[in-house]
């Protein structure tokens, strides 16, 4: 049986939706325990959200002014340093955070690292997706050596709320690096559900053209209630900030509807949208890749369709 | 002046689909159009531009693999590398092991900045970077869209997925490159005629002296599921009287 540690990915104030959905992994590996890391300053509210989560058997909480903000030089030596508390795995999600920080653990520990599990085989194997998701590869982790991973979090449900994990304090006596620092964050400030964790997502792509035209895809959002995505394209051209990106090197969703709309389906968008539920496209091109992979298609003239939609949308 | 080593992996060409064995024992890439992984030129085009801005000197451009690898770092060369090193293996080399591998170079070329892409389009990893910096002791910073160099400092910014964030740190360090930090230049035919006459360097890999590390075994190739194609709406209404059947919208 596995003990198993997760680390916490948060801002401060809340726990990031995709911790629960680790969490979900991690007990699909079969844990004795499973127990989560959160480090932070004054994080004591998040470590209740976290021990708040089923099937977490107790919260670290890794309190200390050099956690205040993520730095994966600060915190990979903390966790390395918990891994001896007879962890046999040690999880994060495949989200920026998780990617920029896992790896250090794994080199610090000397371990290779399985990135993106979309499923669990059994303790040390995994399924993770290569080549833009072109094909999925069985790995197994070598026995007798901790495993370090990052979950792919499009994959796994997030694990229900209900637990009453404890929280302990841990102080860790490690030496941090001076070499990096943290100096800010800009963020779109936005009402609009999250990305990642939104039912519905409403994406734009090169098609749109311009920023401006894009405040018809988020009238249209804003009218069922979704979040906005973009192509890699829209990102690039300016139209909308990178923090959209849907794909391979944006973010890979599973939104119960995806509404492509002026985009073309290149095989690195379509890898960010795999999970999806339904895809509904909307392209003035029949031959367009998207059709290939959605559910509902529509051709023609998005600056005609979108306003016409939100009106019937609107209308009910 | 300071000194850059940039790392360049060959892999199968963004544009083509890459298939399985029909035996389910890899990838199905022989006679595929091989290419620098994108991320690592625009590694390369980073480098290239704080020499040009006079913020730093020799670019040395480091391969891992076979012979063929010699391609790549021909194109890196012709792009505007100053020198290439093929480090040479056959066996597949997973990301701790490149790490190690580059360790050793960085030991050697003693660079004030490594730059590498952020995850090469086949194993999709996204490790080696934050692996070496790790075992260099040295710091990272990820997923830059931006880098600004003033004396021993790098003020990078990173796309991360609640937006961008700035973060410092010290020379030497590992910067891994986002699709957005430059566009890649064109290699005209002179540049390639030039790129002959440059350096490279073949090492074989014992010669470094490495320790064998732990690695995944990778035991199964398998597709994708599939996404069943679905059906064509002929108007806004079709489209949303099937969306209110399925229940997804009020
Ligand atoms: C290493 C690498 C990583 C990448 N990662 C990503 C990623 O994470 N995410 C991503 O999205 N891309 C990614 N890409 C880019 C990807 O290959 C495509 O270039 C990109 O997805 C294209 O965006 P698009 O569909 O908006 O634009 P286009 O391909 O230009 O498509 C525009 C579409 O709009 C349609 N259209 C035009 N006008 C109208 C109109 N008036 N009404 C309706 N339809 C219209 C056209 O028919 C066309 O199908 C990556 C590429 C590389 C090389």
């Amino acid at each position: 049986m596995s003990k198993i540690l997760v680390v916490a990915e948060h801002d401060g104030i809340s726990l990031h939706s995709g911790v629960a959905r680790v969490v979900s992994c991690g007990l699909a590996i079969g844990a004795e325990s499973l127990d989560v890391a959160v480090m932070g300053q004054d994080c004591a509210a998040v470590a209740r959200q976290a021990g708040s989560i089923a099937g977490v058997s107790q919260v670290l909480c890794l309190d200390r002014a050099e956690n205040a903000r993520p730095l994966a030089a600060v915190q990979a030596p903390q966790l390395a340093a918990l891994a001896p508390r007879g962890y046999s795995h040690l999880l994060g999600p495949s989200t920026t955070f998780g990617k920029d920080l896992m790896p250090r653990v794994a080199a610090l520990l000397g371990v290779p690292q399985v990135s993106d599990i979309m499923s669990v085989e059994s303790e040390r194997r995994f399924k993770r997706p290569i080549y833009a998701g072109n094909a999925v590869l069985t790995v197994e982790a070598p026995a007798d050596h901790t495993v370090v991973a990052t979950a792919r979090l499009a994959s796994w449900p997030a694990a229900s709320e209900g637990g009453e994990a404890g929280i302990e304090e841990i102080a860790v006596d490690v030496e941090l690096p001076a070499h990096s620092k943290w100096l800010e964050l800009k963020t779109a400030e936005t009402e609009r559900p999250d990305l990642q964790s939104a039912s519905v997502v409403v994406s734009g792509g090169r098609a749109l053209g311009s920023a401006d035209n894009f405040s018809m895809l988020y009238s249209l959002a804003d009218s069922i209630g979704a979040a906005v995505g973009a192509s890699r394209a829209a990102v690039d051209a300016g139209y909308v900030s990178n923090d959209m990106q849907v794909g391979q090197t944006g973010k890979i969703i599973a939104p119960a509807l995806y509404f492509a709309i002026g985009i073309s389906g290149a095989i690195q968008h379509l890898t960010g949208i795999k999970d999806a539920g339904v895809i509904v496209a909307i392209n003035k091109d029949p031959e367009a890749p998207i059709f290939e992979v959605a559910d509902i298609g529509l051709v023609g003239d998005l600056f005609s369709i979108v306003p016409e939609l939100q009106a019937a949308l609107e209308d009910s | 002046m300071r000194k850059i080593m940039v790392t360049l992996k060959r892999v199968v060409d963004y544009n083509v689909r890459v298939r399985i064995k029909p035996d389910g024992s890899g990838m199905a890439t022989d006679g595929l159009k091989m290419s620098v992984n994108p991320f690592d030129e625009i590694a390369l085009e980073e480098a290239l531009r704080m020499r040009e801005r006079g913020e730093a000197g020799e670019i040395a451009a480091v391969a891992i693999g076979g012979d063929e690898c010699q391609q790549q770092l021909r194109t890196g060369l012709a792009m505007g590398a100053d020198r290439a090193v093929l480090v040479k293996t056959d066996a597949e080399v997973q990301p701790l092991e490149a790490a190690g591998i580059l360790l050793e170079m960085a030991k050697r070329e003693k660079p004030d900045i490594v730059i590498m892409g952020k995850q090469a389009i086949d194993d999709d990893c996204n490790q080696t970077g934050q692996m070496l910096a790790t075992l260099w002791g040295r710091p990272q910073a990820t997923f830059a869209s931006e880098v600004q160099l003033e004396g021993g400092t790098a003020r990078v910014t990173r796309e991360v997925d609640a937006g961008l964030e700035i973060i410092e740190v010290q020379l030497p360090a590992v910067i891994t490159t986002d699709l957005r930090l430059n566009e890649p230049r064109y290699i005209k035919l002179p540049d390639i005629m030039k790129a002959r006459s440059k350096p490279l360097e073949t090492l074989a890999v014992g010669e470094l002296g490495l320790s064998a590390v732990p690695s995944l075994k990778p035991s199964g190739y398998e597709p994708p599921a599939q996404r069943e194609k679905g059906e064509r709406v002929e108007d806004v209404a079709a489209l949303v009287g099937k969306l209110r059947e399925r229940g997804l919208v009020a």
